[in-house]
């Protein structure tokens, strides 16, 4: 940490730094291009990964917090950049450096209003062309008649903006087209069964073939970050059974481990494991209905019977736990909220007895098919170098050989002392991503079987003061999520509610990339690459 | 199911009592009564989810919770073949104008179910500035389903309270709710739609 410190500090006297769990970097807005270059390419920091950028208001000036993440050293920096002007603030785009983050400032232009200066595409992303204001503003009007229900069709723009800067420092606004005058440009949701949700894809096709993909996203846009500013923090983590629905369990971990972290509670090696073991139950789960609904996606709806048959074996445990099939919300701030059921020993047992024998039946009826074989292999291919660029983590970025799985690169919990392997394939395209999952779902029965008889006795939730207040900083927490690494960022002024609280979901960036990943091939292999990346909407747009 | 076992069968009694007030015909009551034998046991729905309710729909067409067994299980992607729109989850300011879209698009006679706590008022998120706090803002709902999200047995359950609503209706002349609707659509203009 010291010498990354002293190593920028060399290279940029302007920068200041804030200690703590993770090195912060104070620089100004004019030097923060090229700071973001030195980050990147200097061979001994190598921060190549950019996990989210934290949009924030601080009422006093604008700014944005990056986090970054070393994919060759596993450290992590965050970098500060602030701006005091409130009418028109701007900050320089870093578009260029990573690709995900063209996408991750229109989110915070979106929020914020802040315009980045060089990104080639500054238009909103959740909330439509005429939205009035920028919602996570602290001075937002929350008033129902400001932005009433609309009754008419949504306006659409085929056009996007963006801020272009000369040699003189001015900057002059200029407007893109999306598509070219002669493109034939298809429609594809938000109502479509393949699209797993609510979301829509602009394609530009050539025949058949894709040529550009305009990604369009909020049809399910609840403001979850919004809601948790106004809430006490036991309160935030309800919501996060509802974000990616499969991850309920992974989500409240990451929420509840930063605010340990925060409040310096140690829970106890009981409630540690019990966790783990829902983590890993949930992951078996969310991936057995990733394959029979992709195998919907492909016209094999038997698949579907076989795999939810594994799926709700898994749900009959977690009910009896934790008494609901889908929105558990079982962790809490000190553990989780209440013990295992006295059968729960048992019914994991009888569900790891069962599941090599379901696990070998799917790899025979579907990755075996030369059906399935035919559409997938060879389609949707993603580098290494583009996975890193675009941000796509969890088993689509370890199908394209980033071994990227957070409980091997940052161990949480418990994770660092148990045996079990990062699967991580080399091709790179549908079939890698679908097959990896498959072997994943091994892996954490593996990680089950080495717990389940080990489930030390103690005390499953450790005391809590009743009104929490989290003393003023900033955390930040990631885990592995069933789609990807997923990230927590909280900052607080000592009061009872999160001043800010930003989710940074795996899925945007995987919806993020079917434009990059699908281009040239043809329309019926969008449905394929789609569903192998397995995003969930309600995640992309919180 | 028997009678009994039904949890609301005052409204239902309503209902009937409504539409039977004029007396029913002895010939075009049995013609409604066939009628509406056939369309209650073959109710499609139209694929829409948005959420989490959506998950348990899915759970709903697998084996173990089988909707097929009561005829539900031809879910239509396109709402020009779906008697029925199960609103699953939450929605949002740029959903609703979409969904009162499909719901204008679903061929007559057309039902809604207001699936969750989402769809009924906002739920969990009704403090939010982009969710829309209730469908029947929208669209006019014909049942309402609590739960967040309700479990399959309870979606069986509102989906047959559904089927007991169409056994009653008139399909020749008479008061129905074809008028009902004529009403709610009144009240929101669909020329305010620009397609």
């Amino acid at each position: 940490m010291a010498n990354i410190q002293d190593k920028i500090a060399k290279q940029f006297p302007e920068a200041t730094f804030e200690e703590g769990e993770i090195l912060l970097v104070n620089i100004p807005d004019a030097k923060w291009h090229d700071l973001a270059k030195f980050l990147k390419e200097d061979a001994d920091l190598h921060f190549d990964h950019l996990i989210t950028i934290v949009g924030m208001d601080w009422v006093d000036k604008f700014g944005c917090v990056y986090q970054l993440n070393s994919t060759k050293y596993n450290t992590q920096i965050s970098v500060k950049v602030a701006t005091e002007e409130r009418e028109n603030p701007m900050i320089h785009s870093v578009s260029d450096i990573w690709k995900i983050a063209t996408t991750f400032e229109r989110e915070v232009y979106d929020f914020f209003g802040i315009i980045f200066i060089n990104n080639p595409d500054m238009r909103r992303l959740f909330l439509s062309i005429d939205w009035k204001g920028y919602p996570l503003r602290k001075d937002y009007d929350m008033s129902p008649e400001n932005n009433p229900v609309p009754t008419e069709n949504e306006r659409q723009e085929d056009v996007t903006y963006s801020y272009v800067e000369d040699e003189n420092g001015n900057v002059e606004k200029k407007t893109i087209a999306i598509f070219q005058p002669e493109d034939y440009v298809v429609n594809i949701g938000p109502q479509h069964p393949a699209t797993h949700g609510v979301l829509r894809f602009r394609t530009a096709v050539d025949g058949e073939t894709i040529k550009k993909i305009d990604f369009y996203s909020g049809y399910i846009h609840r403001g979850i970050e919004k809601l948790c500013e106004g809430l006490t923090y036991p309160q935030t983590l309800h919501f996060m059974d509802r974000m990616d629905y499969f991850s309920g369990h992974h989500y409240h971990h990451a929420l509840c481990i930063a605010y340990e972290k925060a409040l310096g509670i140690e829970i106890s090696r009981r409630a540690q494991v019990i966790r783990v073991l829902m983590d890993e139950l949930a992951r078996i789960a969310s991936h057995c209905l990733f394959l029979g609904t992709y195998c919907m996606d492909l016209g094999a709806t038997t698949m579907l019977f076989y795999t939810l048959r594994v799926r709700e074996q898994i749900l009959d445990i977690m009910e009896r736990t934790c008494g609901a099939r889908m929105t558990f919300n079982y962790g809490c701030i000190g553990g989780v909220m209440q013990d295992l059921h006295e059968d729960f020993v048992k019914d994991v047992k009888e569900l790891l007895a069962v599941l090599p024998k379901n696990i070998k039946e799917y790899n025979e009826l579907f990755i075996g098919n030369v059906i399935a074989k035919g559409r997938l292999e060879n389609i949707g291919n993603l580098t290494r170098e583009d996975a890193i660029s675009y941000g796509v983590t969890g088993p689509s970025g370890r199908a394209s050989g980033w071994a990227c799985d957070v409980r091997k690169t940052h161990p949480y919990s418990i994770y660092g002392e148990l045996d079990f392997e990062e699967v991580v394939y080399t091709e790179g395209d549908s079939m890698a991503r679908t097959k990896l999952r498959i072997a994943e779902m091994e892996q954490s029965a593996k990680i089950i079987e080495q717990l389940i008889d080990n489930i030390p006795d103690g005390e499953y939730c450790v005391k809590v003061p009743k009104v929490i207040k989290l003393p003023a900083g900033r955390w930040f927490q990631l885990v592995e999520g069933c789609r990807g690494a997923f990230g927590v960022y909280i900052e607080s002024d000592g009061g009872a509610s999160p001043v800010r609280l930003k989710l940074a979901p795996p899925c945007l960036p995987l919806a993020n990339v079917v434009d990059h990943i699908t281009q040239g091939y043809k329309i019926a292999d969008l449905i394929t690459i789609g569903g192998s990346l397995d995003y969930i909407v309600p995640d992309i747009d919180r | 199911m028997p009678y009994e076992a039904w949890k609301d069968n005052e409204y239902i009694e309503k209902l009937v009592d409504e539409l039977r007030a004029n007396g029913t015909n002895v010939i075009v009551g049995s013609f409604d009564k066939l009628i509406n034998w056939g369309r209650s046991n073959s109710i499609w729905p139209l694929t829409f989810a948005t959420s989490c309710c959506g998950i348990e729909f899915v759970s709903l067409g697998a084996a173990r919770y089988d909707m097929a067994r009561f005829g539900w299980e031809v879910a239509r992607s396109s709402p020009r073949q779906a008697d029925f729109m199960m609103v699953a989850g939450t929605i949002v300011h740029r959903m609703a104008p979409v969904m009162r879209r499909l719901y204008d698009q679903l061929a007559e006679p057309k039902y809604v179910i207001a699936c969750g706590g989402c769809a009924i008022s906002g739920g969990p998120f009704r403090k939010s500035y982009h969710v829309v706090k209730g469908i029947d803002e929208i669209v006019p709902v014909d049942v309402y389903l609590p739960g967040c999200p309700p479990r399959p047995e309870a979606m069986i359950y509102s989906i047959m309270q559904l089927s007991r609503k169409m056994k009653v209706e008139k399909f020749f002349g008479g008061v129905n709710r074809k008028e009902k609707i004529a009403d709610f659509l009144a009240a929101h203009p669909e020329e305010s739609l620009n397609y």
